[in-house]
């Protein structure tokens, strides 16, 4: 149990994660359930590249137990990703909120549903003449 | 140190560079200059790169002379040469469009940060065809996917904001899923370079990470390909993304995500495994049955016509999975020749609809979705657009001369050299639906009267007419000539099959 540790809290922040992009319609709500699911992701890489006991790979006659570096290099990556789609997703958020004066997804759909219906029927007036 | 070794960098660097020039430049008319010249470069190198693998040789490029696996490996075989063909082309078509469409559709001021984003989506797109380093390929996919979003929420009604935040959310989804997977691939083989997990997979391939891994790249891959029913946030982006930005996604975007599945799929994985003892194939088979026959269905009843086109498109990447579930080399040729072939025909049918959006605006329209009530005897107004969307509408049917008739003659060969004569059936069946809605257009467009004061020629300006047709005489070309697409498809399934385990 406690040697999957890591792996416990992982899948744990991945379904919290998903858990609210799906349940939640709150825009802002859903960038940071999207933001937790993907953190959860650099735990998954990082965790397995630590050895008890290890250190930093330095190259020296002392040292003989290194942890991994690569998934590090890694999950920088990642996590600029992680910061570029979150900043994204807000300043859509943003632009949203300015459009439509709301930032709940079943307010919006709501308005989208009226925005077709006047086109439909817009749309049979113009049709019929 | 001559250029030539040096083209497989070039391809996505150029690019790359040309979108931090066009935001520097600040100006519209220099960012269009450098972005297109950029992506005719990478037009270029593609054929050039095509060239040179076209007797079956592979190219390996390491990055900064670090040999692989220890550094980023680029890998340009038959398939991934195809594919640049195909997206650097469409960039290089696409962009001198946009000159004219966007000057209707986005704010001036916003100009050069459109082509910036298209640069920075083109060199995603290449990015992923042309790496062969896991980790390499999620990055490359998030700078496209990324730049995707902006492009789409560039769109003028506000509802292209809301699709494209919920592509934002889909997308990122997939993409975790993506790099969980390639997490998995790495904790058990050690390595990111796609050839050398390759051949250290074959010990473990049973074991449960790596099934999961393959689980979370299907899933992920498929949702950006956007495969029944993971489709849900295509047909709003599609419909009110920017003309330009819809012909270029639905030509490339789904078609390099699908390039990543078959690599992943036969390069990494191996065939052996991943269709002959996994369920796979079946799973794949009737999703691909679903969305040919469900998308295309639903398309028949939409009132718009981006929409109608965006549910065709889900309905076709339903043919292109379809030669995929075969596991055979006609079917895989099916698969890379649809993708090449649908790509360029459903470019086109954009690219002609984006005309009818720009008159539209022109004519003082409210709003300028192109619903059919607009389209009344619109063959009399814009004939030469009119007959360019027939003509890609008889390609995505599969009418003999059109390209669309090559890829779905390879997959009914596939389906007669399994036996399956339901299966060609199921294909020609679902080509009926197609059938329906090309005809709803055919109807509106020919045989209804056009409203009062609109009967005057007004035809899309030359700089949207040319480029557009431009692909649907190349969609009658490829569709006669098939020594280009089919040769190469051909080749690049042999490649595939025969070093796969």
């Amino acid at each position: 149990m406690l040697e999957h540790f890591s792996y416990i809290i992982t899948v744990f922040l991945m379904m919290a994660g998903l858990f609210i992009v799906i349940a939640r319609g709150n825009l802002i709500k859903k960038m940071i359930g999207l933001s937790v699911f993907q953190t959860s992701v650099y735990l998954l890489y990082i965790a397995p590249g630590k050895l008890l006991g290890g250190t930093a790979p330095i190259l020296a006659k002392q040292f003989t137990t290194y942890s991994n570096p690569l998934p590090h290099v890694l999950i920088l990556t990642a996590i600029v990703v992680g910061v570029a789609t979150l900043a994204l997703g807000l300043a859509l958020a943003v632009r949203i909120r300015e459009a439509y004066g709301t930032i709940e997804e079943d307010e919006i759909l709501t308005l989208n549903h009226t925005v077709e219906a006047a086109e439909a029927q817009h749309a049979e007036a113009r049709g019929g003449s | 140190m001559s250029l030539v070794t040096h083209l497989p960098i070039l391809q996505v660097v150029v690019p790359l560079m040309s979108a931090p020039l066009a935001v520097l430049l600040r100006h519209g008319g220099l960012a269009f200059a450098i972005v297109t010249a950029a992506a005719w470069a990478a037009f270029a190198c593609a054929i050039a790169l095509w060239l040179q693998v076209s007797d079956g040789s592979v190219i390996s490029y390491a990055i900064g002379n670090w040999p692989p696996p220890w550094g980023i490996e680029y890998r340009v075989d038959r398939l991934t040469s195809f594919v640049l063909l195909l997206v650097s082309g469409m960039a290089s078509i696409v962009l001198p469009y946009s000159r004219g469409s966007i000057a209707k559709e986005i704010a001036p001021e916003l100009h050069y940060l459109y082509y910036a984003m298209f640069g920075l989506c083109l060199t995603g797109l290449l990015g992923i065809v042309m790496t062969g380093d896991a980790f390499n390929l999620f990055v490359f996919l998030e700078i496209s996917s990324l730049s995707t979003y902006v492009l789409i929420a560039l769109g003028r009604d506000r509802r292209a904001l809301a699709a494209s935040f919920q592509y934002l959310i889909m997308g990122s989804i997939g993409a975790t899923f993506i790099v969980i997977g390639i997490g998995f691939l790495y904790l058990m083989t050690g390595t990111l370079n796609l050839a050398d997990m390759a051949v250290r997979i074959g010990a473990i391939e049973n074991s449960r990470p790596v099934l999961a891994a393959l689980a979370f790249l299907t899933v992920g891959i498929c949702l950006k390909v956007a495969l029944f029913p993971l489709h849900q946030w295509l047909p709003n982006a599609y419909t009110y993304a920017p003309s330009a930005v819809t012909a270029f996604l639905a030509a490339t975007a789904t078609k390099v995500l699908v390039y990543a599945l078959i690599r992943f799929y036969f390069s990494v994985f191996g065939e052996s495994m991943v269709f002959e003892r996994l369920p796979l194939p079946q799973i794949m088979l009737w999703l691909s049955l679903f969305a040919m026959f469900g998308a295309n269905f639903v398309a028949i009843f939409q009132d718009n016509l981006k929409r109608l086109f965006a549910y065709s498109s889900v309905g076709q990447i339903g043919y292109i999975t379809l030669g995929l579930s075969f596991d055979s080399v006609h079917g895989l040729t099916a698969s890379i020749v649809h993708l090449f072939n649908h790509g360029i025909a459903k470019g086109a049918i954009f690219l002609l609809i984006g005309g009818i959006v720009v008159a539209g605006y022109k004519s003082g329209g409210v709003s300028s979705a192109p619903t059919f009530d607009r389209l009344a005897g619109l063959s009399r107004r814009m004939p030469l657009t009119c007959f360019g969307i027939v003509i890609g509408g008889l390609s995505l049917i599969g009418v003999p001369g059109t390209a669309g008739f090559v890829s779905k003659w390879y997959l009914i060969l596939a389906a007669m050299e399994k036996g399956q004569w339901w299966l060609v059936a199921a294909i020609l069946l679902s080509s009926l639906l197609a059938v329906v809605y090309v005809w709803r257009f055919v109807e509106a467009a020919y045989f209804r009267e056009p409203s009062a004061g609109q009967e005057a020629r007004e035809e899309a300006p030359p700089g949207l007419l040319i480029p557009a047709w431009v692909l649907v005489v190349a969609v009658v070309w490829f569709g006669l000539d098939t020594s280009l697409t089919v040769g190469t498809a051909l080749d690049a399934a042999q490649q595939l099959m025969s070093n796969s385990r």
